[in-house]
């Protein structure tokens, strides 16, 4: 199971959208919560139609809609996207419409809005697109799960062209919830200072990023997608390094072989460990690269590892600003993102140059 | 591809039983689970009737083999305790025997407790063992807590396309083996009722305040209801020698693309999805006995898919009942519960009533079946499932050859 990536569209935190340039500069956040910056929505819905809608919806249809430009199809085979929080904006605002009126006076917009699959859908009805289409919903797996069936699709012969995409919204509410069971940092932790940081939590991020998978190779790919594995609740160090060795070895490569590693180190010192070992033990000789200082720390993050593996691939050049110590690699060949939600939902993907 | 899906286990909790004796008991007492509300303080009690598990949580937890120490949402518990039953029923001892994974579905995760504990996660002045809940609000959670039940590593996910969930649950789970990644997966559902979803229904008009009626003339909407199905399926290989309830033969999925909520008028996206079932299962519309219909019982989903039957079965349309009427639209679980129906169909040769029929349908060809039938050669059933945002799913579920 292989595909091309033919084109990627992306909203985070940092200037990706809408540019030419690979991550020119890094914007650095102070508050432990980092939020995309949004494009004007005006080129990609109709301003009625927007006004109505949370946040996330339209991130999720500009940045698809950026992924059709890119890749040049118009018309995908299929539409899988993974959100493990849905609509959270909606969700609130229905949620709190309820509380505070006891069950009375609600109108049905956020209710509507607020199913998780509003975005795979408002893709399908504003493309008019008939075909499969799905949404999956397993906090740090929703993502993942979206490419694997992409990867599926195609190895089936059911598409050739297929988008696939992550999106999370954070909200002011949300952030406070979650802190209160330590999923972020207590004190107010500047981004770039991040990776230094020796204690709980991390900081809270978002971002909507989708991909064309493609079947056939074509003269726009950024790298070629070639395996993605699920490392359910791994029980120890062994079995994550064991799992990557066959993961690899399928492929016929081994750690020596893969030039660039992306961790998702997120400055949480209960859960880097696991891949600051990896870094300097197995994959000892390969160039060490991280991401969550960008884009902050979410159940879709790996989308955003994606697309800044997708991006090395092609232009061959990795910004400085995720580098941790030295590019060891004049050229690059091989990239393994290694990616993990709240020490359970620890994944694998595998990209190489095309 | 000719590679079999075969069903070798069934689960499933619903408003009609805990099990599937119990549910069996049900059909064949006509032993409709609609109700009034008890385990929810809601101002809607009384008003909107709903088809409820009868159990509490307290109940479901000790039911799910859990000491009252274990806290989790009802989602999760309704989730597990189906899960459970269906490893059991596929004689799994060993659930680390074969490559074996969790796919399930549901459409508001652990709303149910959320709802009621939003306000104080935002007050920090308030604490307690509940903040536990604020995780398993994700719907996600559900599915980590059933899979740490049974003990399954090798690969879950969890999907939310609306009423559509569990259909596409079985369907990606089949889609798996086919490809040779899982040798056998636990596939289905779970969703618990809440005052969100009552009250978002609600607001769309489409609640029936007397028993829903699907595919009468004079319908005015669906009951919410709440449960959880799962079916075991395994490859040829892994089902070698073991007791094989059925075949998984067919699945397809499309979308309507025609509005957020409403299904087309001519139901397109749903005659597309019988189509993609009956290309990948081989069979042709006349080989199906009997459809086990969306049909919940609203103005324009009975419409959409009366329509969309009609056309793709030339106005022949086999055996059709909605079960809804006894189990309540289970939203996210619905596909689960309903393949669990479409297996004992073809187990026990039965096909059960669409209760609370009068009236046709003027627009359509065919009345639901109307008694409990036995002794029926039921050898295919299809079974749809169609939800928000346009997502429309058929399964076809064969005999053994």
């Amino acid at each position: 199971m292989e595909a091309y990536i033919r084109g990627v569209g992306i909203i985070s935190p940092q200037k990706t959208f809408d540019t030419e340039e690979f991550l020119p500069e890094v914007v650095e956040y102070s508050n432990n919560s980092l939020r995309c910056i949004e494009p004007s929505y005006k080129d990609f819905l109709n301003p009625t139609l927007a006004r109505r809608m949370g946040r996330v919806i339209k991130m999720g249809i500009a940045a698809s809609s950026a992924c059709f430009k890119d890749s040049g199809i118009a018309m995908p085979d299929a539409i899988m996207t993974g959100t493990a929080l849905g609509c959270l904006e909606d969700t609130e605002k229905f949620l709190l419409a309820i509380i505070e009126n006891d069950e009375q006076f609600l109108t049905p917009t956020s209710f509507v809005q607020s199913t998780h699959n509003t975005v795979s859908a408002q893709i399908a009805l504003q493309l008019k697109c008939m075909n499969y289409n799905f949404t999956y919903v397993h906090k740090g797996y929703s993502f993942e799960s979206s490419v694997l069936d992409g990867l599926m699709t195609i190895a089936e012969g059911n598409g050739k062209n297929i988008l696939v995409g992550g999106h999370d919204e954070m909200t002011d509410k949300y952030y406070r919830v979650c802190d209160r069971v330590n999923y972020w940092k207590k004190e107010m932790t500047p981004t770039l200072q991040l990776i230094n940081s020796k204690t709980d939590g991390s900081v809270a991020g978002e971002g909507a990023a989708f991909f064309m998978l493609s079947a056939e190779a074509s003269d726009k790919d950024y790298a070629k997608l070639r395996s993605l594995k699920f490392i359910y609740k791994p029980e120890s160090q062994q079995e994550i390094e064991g799992r990557i060795g066959e993961m690899l070895a399928e492929k016929g490569l081994t750690a020596n072989d893969i030039d660039l590693v992306i961790y998702g180190i997120n400055g949480d010192a209960r859960y880097d460990g696991i891949y600051n070992q990896l870094k300097d033990s197995y994959f000892k000789n390969s160039t060490a690269a991280y991401f969550k200082h960008l884009c902050g720390e979410y159940q879709t993050s790996g989308s955003f590892a994606m697309w800044l593996a997708a991006r090395i691939l092609k232009s061959q050049s990795i910004p400085p600003s995720v580098l941790i110590g030295e590019n060891k690699h004049a050229s690059i060949k091989n990239v393994l993102i290694y990616n993990c939600f709240m020490g359970t939902d620890h994944a694998a993907f595998l990209l190489s140059q095309c | 591809m000719d590679k079999k899906v075969y069903v070798t286990g069934i689960g499933i909790i619903s408003a009609i039983g805990d099990n599937v004796a119990e549910t069996l008991a049900s059909f064949n007492s006509l032993e409709s689970g609609v109700g009034q509300l008890e385990h929810i303080a809601s101002r809607h009690r009384g008003e909107i009737p709903v088809a409820e598990v009868k159990a509490s949580n307290e109940k479901l937890t000790s039911m799910a083999g859990f000491s009252s120490d274990y806290k989790n949402t009802r989602t999760a518990l309704l989730g597990i305790i189906a899960a459970k039953e269906a490893v059991k029923s596929a004689g799994i001892t060993n659930i680390r025997e074969f490559r074996t994974g969790l796919i399930s579905a549901t459409s508001v995760g652990g709303m149910g407790m959320t709802e009621n504990l939003w306000m104080d996660y935002l007050d920090t002045t308030k604490s307690g063992d509940w903040l536990r809940y604020i995780e398993s609000h994700e719907c996600g959670d559900s599915t980590e807590a059933i899979a740490d039940s049974i003990g399954v590593k090798d690969f879950l996910s969890t999907i939310s396309t609306a009423c559509s969930s569990s259909a596409n649950s079985i369907m990606l789970g089949a889609r798996m083996i086919k490809q040779g990644l899982l040798d056998r997966v636990i596939v289905g559902g779970t969703d618990s009722l809440s005052k969100f979803t009552i009250n978002g229904f609600n607001t769309l008009m489409i609640l029936d305040r007397e028993h829903c009626k699907p595919f009468d003339g004079q319908r005015k909407g669906l009951n919410l209801g709440e449960g959880a199905g799962f079916i075991v399926i395994e490859s040829e290989a892994a089902a070698k020698g073991k007791e094989i309830l059925c075949e998984l033969t067919g699945y397809g999925n499309a979308n309507d693309a025609y509005h957020q909520t409403a299904s087309s008028p001519d139901g397109a996206g749903a005659y597309l999805a019988m189509e993609k079932a009956f290309s990948v299962s081989g069979l042709k519309p006349a080989d199906i006995s009997y459809i086990n219909a969306h049909g919940t019982g609203t103005e324009i989903n009975d419409l959409s898919e009366g329509t969309a039957l009609d056309r793709m079965f030339d106005k022949k349309v086999p055996m059709i009942s909605s079960t809804k009427p006894f189990t309540g639209h289970t939203l996210g679980a619905c596909g689960g519960i309903e393949a669990v129906f479409s297996i004992l169909a073809i187990q026990h040769n039965m096909v059960y009533p669409s209760l609370n029929h009068v009236h046709p349908m003027p627009e359509l060809s065919f009345t639901p079946v109307k008694e409990l039938k036995k002794n029926q050669q039921i050898d295919h059933v299809l079974s749809n499932s169609f939800g928000f945002g346009g997502n429309t799913s058929a399964l076809i579920f064969s005999r053994k050859k």
